[in-house]
């Protein structure tokens, strides 16, 4: 059976979720190999081998965190002409969609982006125009490439021991030019990420400044939820900008996500228009947020929301 | 400096976008726009010039007969020329054809920097230029939150979840700039009458040396096979509050075992 490649996303060897998605999908399409870049690999083994990676490709040269992306490409594409997998499957991020763009084209192959599904005929599947349609697709020319958005599978352990086996890269010149001269780690809010998490609590405009996004952060700790925020609060500099919902922030496809004060335009539908659960409060009965609730509250989100989480509260006991 | 902006002409999101019977954008059914998000592109290009006190900036678009709308905004925005890649061949290509077909027009234009937008309106795809850096040998520095251009040198900061993380490149450069980057402006009245006198050349797949059978939806290396509008959600409930909202909302979040 044909390797199929998976780029792990870690931070320092703790694998991100989306990987776990990814190797099982890559299980329907052959066998899942694993490309481990950077430092780590020890604490990301056992991992990737409970979900099915029956090898792990490690590349961890110094070029790899000192320029942005371009090695990495350097070595998908040498590990790809060494192993001719069947596909090569990354995480929809900003730096896994980039990997894939310069891969598609030295490899000469087709790339699909954003897939929410991948079947086993390797039949992608995209939700498009803002989530308003949906559509299948499939790459007809060299090694699919295809970038997976999280939640497009749920995660299943196929237990295995993988060989891990460090590959030998060389860089080109042109791969080499943009220098990362500084990193500047963001503080982490201990709550759940916001794409991986089972319920999204977000605020908008509504919320009416930075303060009031603790009555959202409130409801949503009591939920164990992740809180997100449309671009209006995120530009108004009250939520930072890496919790936007929306067609330049997230998207989320949460079990159950809740917009308290968030009128529902195009773009931030863009990005939540695919939960399960959708729940809205805002005192505008017209806000077109109201049209895709499944349950809507039209009132003062101050008067609401803190009730709701006292309520939860209670009831959890 | 030489600036080369890449400008897409897109459907308008806020219009019922849709497909057309060959699986491609029906770019009839809702009115055209300059890709909100390549505005943004514009401004940085824009700034850069004004900040160095000189500087020529070309606006490129490739797209059909409309596309050079997009051209004209931008130029009325400020700019010195646009260039318009129109070849019916061209209907339907994928972004590896893309891609090939402005790394051509970029590298006949000869510039010191390219900008683009962070990820097209209607696409989305966020590849065409790394695809572009990759093809010509650029040094990319892409999704921007911040631009600045010394002599030689680009800056840029680029945030992500876990880390802000500043990058340095020399010139030649590709950089794609995201909204974070700052509101581009609105083109003044002046600027409006001034672009219908700015140069807009137009070039067809001959002109860059690509051979049509490389380009179009035949040569796409993906296949769309089918399209479905997403059924809308389904009405939901909704109630006024009448100083009971947040328990109500607790019995749905119970009823669904949220809680
Ligand atoms: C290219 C482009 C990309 C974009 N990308 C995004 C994106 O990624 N994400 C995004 O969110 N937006 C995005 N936008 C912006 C988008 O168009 C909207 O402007 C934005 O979503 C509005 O945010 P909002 O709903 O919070 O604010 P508003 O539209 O101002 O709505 C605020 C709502 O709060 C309600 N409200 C006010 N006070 C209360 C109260 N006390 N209690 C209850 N309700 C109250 C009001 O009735 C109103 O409905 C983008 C726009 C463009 C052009
Ligand atoms: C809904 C939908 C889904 C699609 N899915 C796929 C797919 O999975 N695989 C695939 O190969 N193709 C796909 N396509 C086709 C692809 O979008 C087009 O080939 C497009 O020209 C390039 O991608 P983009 O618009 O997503 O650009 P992006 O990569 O998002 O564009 C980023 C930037 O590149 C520049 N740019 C992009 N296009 C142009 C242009 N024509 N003129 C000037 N500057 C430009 C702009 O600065 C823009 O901001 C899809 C198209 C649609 C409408």
């Amino acid at each position: 059976m044909a390797e199929v490649l998976v780029i792990v996303d870690h931070v320092d060897g703790a694998v991100r979720k989306t990987t776990t998605e990814l190797l099982t999908i890559a299980r329907r399409l052959g066998e899942p190999a694993a490309v481990f870049f950077g430092a780590g690999v020890d604490a990301a083994t056992e991992t990737l081998g409970n979900y099915g990676a029956t090898k792990i490709y490690v590349v961890d040269d110094a070029e790899i965190g000192q320029y942005l992306v371009a090695p990495k490409v350097d070595a998908l594409v040498t590990i790809a002409q060494q192993a001719s997998p069947a596909a090569i499957l990354v995480t929809s991020t900003s730096e896994g969609k980039e990997i894939a763009a310069r891969a598609a084209v030295r490899l000469d192959s087709g790339l699909i982006t954003d897939a929410v599904d991948v079947d086993a005929s390797g039949v992608a599947t995209q939700s498009v125009f803002a989530a308003s349609y949906v559509i299948s697709s499939k790459v007809t020319h060299g090694t699919p490439i295809i970038t997976v958005k999280p939640n497009a599978a749920a995660p299943e352990a196929a237990p295995t021991t993988p060989a891990v086996e460090k590959v030998a890269v060389s860089y080109g010149a042109t791969s080499t030019t943009a220098q990362i001269v500084e990193v500047a780690p963001r503080a982490k809010s201990g709550r759940p990420e916001l794409t991986e998490a089972a319920i999204v609590v977000s605020g908008g405009r509504g919320v009416g400044g930075p303060e009031g996004f603790s009555v959202v952060e409130a409801l949503a700790d009591s939920l164990n939820a992740a809180v997100g925020a449309s671009r209006a609060a995120t530009d108004a500099g009250w939520y930072p900008h890496a919790f936007q919902v929306g067609q330049t922030g997230k998207t989320v496809s949460p079990q159950l996500y809740m917009a308290n004060g968030i009128s529902g335009a195009i773009q931030h539908r863009a990005g939540m228009q695919t939960s399960k659960t959708i729940v809205a409060v805002n005192k505008d009965a017209e806000a077109p947020i109201f049209e895709l609730a499944d349950f809507g509250v039209v009132g003062d989100l101050f008067q609401i929301v803190p009730q709701l989480t006292e309520e939860v509260g209670k009831r959890k006991g | 400096m030489k600036i080369v902006v890449l400008v897409k002409h897109v459907p308008d999101a806020a219009g019922d976008r849709s497909f057309s019977g060959d699986t491609t954008t029906d770019r009839a059914a809702v009115d055209g726009r300059l890709s909100e998000l390549d505005e943004y592109a514009v401004e940085q290009a824009l700034q850069v010039v004004e900040k160095a006190g000189d500087g020529e900036i070309t606006f490129l678009t490739m797209g059909p007969e409309a596309a050079s709308e997009a051209l004209r905004k931008a130029l009325s925005m400020g700019g010195d020329a646009g260039v318009h890649v129109v070849d019916d061949a061209l209907h339907g290509s994928d972004a590896i054809a893309t891609s090939l077909v402005l790394a051509a027009a970029v590298r006949r234009l000869e510039p010191d920097v390219v900008i683009c937008g962070m990820a097209s309106t209607d696409g989305t795809m966020s590849v065409v230029p790394a695809m572009i850096a990759e093809r010509l040998g650029l040094t990319g520095l892409t999704l921007a939150s911040s631009l600045a251009i010394e002599g030689n040198t680009v800056t840029i900061r680029r945030d992500s979840d876990e880390a802000s993380t500043t990058i340095t490149g020399s010139l030649p450069a590709l950089v794609s700039v995201t909204d974070q980057t700052g509101e581009a402006r609105y083109p003044s009245f002046k600027g409006i009458m001034a672009a219908k006198k700015k140069p807009v050349e137009t070039l067809t797949l001959a002109d860059l040396g690509i051979d049509p059978s490389q380009v179009g939806l035949g040569a796409a290396w993906s296949a769309v096979d089918n399209i479905a509008k997403r059924p809308p959600r389904q009405a939901g409930t909704i109630v006024t509050d009448e100083g009971d909202g947040g328990v109500k909302l607790a019995d749905f979040l119970a009823a669904g075992k949220f809680i």
